[in-house]
């Protein structure tokens, strides 16, 4: 296959527009620290700047004393956590029989999905809240993760779906005849192509989890239970008045187990996206 | 495969741990949670103290502090009470009471509240959480209208300044307005309106001018109306805008907190906001600026304005009513209260904790506020049923527009009469 080839101020176009499109993404996160940082003439200032003139740490320490944010964190990783890894748990099976069997079953169980996603909040969670009630699943982490890994099952298992496809039946049917197993097969041979989809598929149910507020909010009872999201809106008053620098600065801690856990793994997802789309 | 099953097995380890059982331990201690909606350090550290103390002196009632969140907090009190997982007391503020109390999720406290906190709190203040034949809340605290100035804009300019004793008139307003402007230079103007909730400040500011805009028949119920008096408070933001060019068209869909940075600046010289913005003013204020609080201008209805105040309910559901309003009775003291209204920078419903000596000092405007507050009244929309659904369909489009310039107040009037009382006449059906 040739190369791509472009001209000079064509590329040089490119990696503007790549540039602009950066610095667009970047931008919330970036006046997010900005902000953290700033004390609070600054940030009441009209001319607002992108380094603060006086950086401090005050916000940062007067988040902490006045929240939990720590325990608040532990139980969102603990939440987001296991959501993620129970989604896949259930959910890469499912997709693989759904996506080598194909059938009206399962087209309408994918069109369910789909529509599935389509429901608002408020309008399972009174339901919700009472099956969770006799379950005795109420103020309880354990509930907030079965409503996590039931919300994200779905399109976690639509994601799947296409990674599964995407694996030649081919690689399975050789290894058949080579004298693997069916267990052998999935585990040697399909899963490692798998492997890019089930994280990506894990950061999605992660993410969300993470950072999911309203489930949260309102089957969490007692403050030792509550996840960030939940504690986060405690430097919101009435009105949308906000106690912005700590607001600021405890977001930005927010964030940051998200950003680790897709800097770690990005390479992961891409490594393995790119070793399956190679073929020899 | 082993590693994610060991995984697997781990987190339900774990997760069973979490599971929090709903009962507490059988020693015979009454167990009350308390949901307070406080946010501001100040009054968390105040509301906090409080149950520590209630605590201390009561061992065999407890209350446990769950510090809630103004967000949402309508759709979580809502699912709580549908699911029977409600707080034993709840604070909320009294315009959201209304479907809780009709629905049957309040208790009523006429039985239960104490004569000292029934005869303390004016009468007009229990309008606001009275439904039918019930009082559903007690309310504590509440803030009107002010307007913050820059003192220094505002005494060089030679304007006459307004006292509670004296305030302006709408008109007078207006008037001094434009002279302010002329005054300040280009790009400056005497008012900033934030109207990001253009509804509620149109009607509670409205009060004053004699509007009220909800009326109530002799059969009880409630149409929109909108008389002469009615139209001044939005009459006078419109042509502050659109006409006169004293309030600039950019804070329109702002909240408070955005017109700050440029009220510091000098390029605003007023803003017109709640009496609890003080508390941002003081933290974020650049040194050596500044500011005075003054009333909010009136008309033929005087310094009255519609307030919904913060209330404090117990749940119907609560097995332990009385002892929830023992509590209650504890915490709005009047020593209490003025902590508590000290802490949220707001004025306390109560007689006894408004006569608070702190709460009348001109520092930081705490004078001009206390003054207001015994003019202040239910706000208009207070106990419509509709209301909430009147107010994000119809209202909030209508006055965003017309002080926007795009509608004209007959669209204005059209809109409110003729769109609200087909909304209203649905949920007043028999």
């Amino acid at each position: 296959m040739s190369a791509l080839r472009t001209s000079g101020p064509a590329r040089a176009g490119q990696y503007l527009a790549l540039l602009a499109y950066l610095v667009f993404l970047a931008f919330p996160l970036l006046w997010l620290v900005s902000t953290a940082f700033k004390p609070a003439p600054e940030l009441a200032s009209l001319h607002p700047t992108w380094i603060p003139k006086d950086p401090t740490l005050d916000n940062f320490r007067q988040a902490f004393d006045e929240q939990p944010l720590l325990r608040a964190a532990a139980n969102s990783l603990l939440a987001a956590v296991s959501a993620a890894v129970i989604a896949v748990a259930v959910a890469t099976p499912l997709a693989y029989v759904t996506a080598r069997h194909r059938g009206r079953l399962t087209t309408a169980a994918t069109g369910w999905v789909v529509i599935s996603q389509a429901f608002p909040f408020v309008l399972v969670i009174i339901p919700l809240f009472l099956v969770l009630k006799n379950l005795h699943l109420i103020n309880s982490v354990a509930g907030l993760v079965l409503v996590y890994v039931v919300w994200s099952l779905p399109f976690a298992l639509w994601m799947l779906m296409g990674y599964v496809r995407a694996v030649p039946a081919e690689l399975e049917e050789a290894a058949a005849v080579d004298g693997a197993g069916r267990i052998r097969t999935l585990v040697s041979v399909t899963a490692p192509l798998l492997a890019p989809g089930i994280v990506a598929t894990a950061l999605f149910a992660f993410v969300t989890a993470w950072n999911e507020f309203f489930f949260a909010l309102v089957l969490l009872k007692t403050p030792e239970k509550q996840t960030l999201p939940v504690v986060l809106t405690h430097f919101l008053g009435a009105e949308g008045v906000a106690d912005l620098g700590p607001l600021a600065a405890a977001a930005f801690l927010a964030t940051l187990p998200s950003l680790v856990v897709f800097g770690v793994l990005q390479r992961r997802i891409t490594g393995g996206t790119l070793a399956g789309a190679v073929k020899s | 495969m082993r590693r994610l099953l060991a995984l697997i097995a781990l987190l339900t380890l774990l997760l069973t741990g979490c599971t929090a059982s709903d009962d507490g331990p059988d020693d015979g201690v009454v167990r009350l949670r308390f949901q307070s909606l406080a946010w501001q350090k100040e009054s968390v550290d105040a509301n906090r103290q409080l149950v520590k103390e209630w605590n201390a002196a009561h061992p065999g009632v407890q209350v446990e502090y769950v510090q809630g969140s103004w967000d949402s907090v309508h759709d979580q009190l809502l699912t709580s009470f549908e699911g029977g997982e409600a707080p034993d007391i709840i604070h909320d503020a009294s315009d959201d009471l209304a479907d809780f109390a009709y629905g049957g999720h309040l208790a009523d406290l006429r039985p239960l509240l104490p004569e000292r906190l029934r005869a303390d709190i004016p009468a007009r203040s229990w309008e606001t959480t009275t439904f039918g034949e019930g009082v559903y809340g007690v309310p504590f605290l509440q803030e009107p209208r002010v307007l913050i100035a820059n003192r220094r804009i505002l005494e060089s300019s030679g304007v006459r300044v307004p006292t509670p004793a004296k305030p302006w008139t709408w008109t007078e307003f207006r008037q001094i307005a434009q002279d302010l402007t002329r005054t300040m230079g280009p790009g400056r103007y005497a008012v900033a309106w934030p109207l990001k909730e253009p509804v509620s400040v149109s009607l509670n500011l409205g009060v004053s001018a004699g509007g009220r805009l909800f009326y109530r028949g002799p059969d009880g119920r409630v149409t929109v109306d909108f008389t002469e008096a009615d139209g001044i408070v939005p009459g006078t933001v419109h042509d502050q805008v659109a006409t006169d060019r004293t309030a600039p068209r950019t804070t329109l869909g702002s909240g408070g907190s955005d017109t700050l940075p440029g009220f510091f600046a000098g390029k605003y010289a007023m803003v017109p906001l709640g009496f609890a913005y003080r508390q941002q003013i003081v933290q974020q204020a650049p040194e050596g600026f500044e500011w005075t609080v003054l009333p909010a201008p009136v008309g033929s209805g005087g310094t009255a304005q519609g307030v919904s105040p913060q209330t404090l309910s117990i749940a119907e559901d609560s097995p332990h009513k009385k002892e929830a309003a023992e509590f209650l009775d504890f915490f709005l003291r009047p020593a209490n209260m003025v902590r508590l209204a000290r802490g949220d920078w707001m004025l306390p419903t109560g007689t006894a904790a408004l006569a608070d000596p702190s709460l009348h000092t001109a520092r930081d405007g705490w004078a001009t506020g206390a003054a207001v507050a015994e003019h202040l009244r239910p706000a208009p929309a207070q106990s419509v049923r509709g209301y909430p659904e009147w107010k994000d369909k119809v209202a909030t489009p209508a006055f965003q527009e017309y002080y926007s310039g795009a509608i004209d107040g007959t669209e204005l009037c059209r809109r409110l009469v003729e769109d609200g009382n087909r909304v209203l006449a649905r949920y007043q059906r028999r």
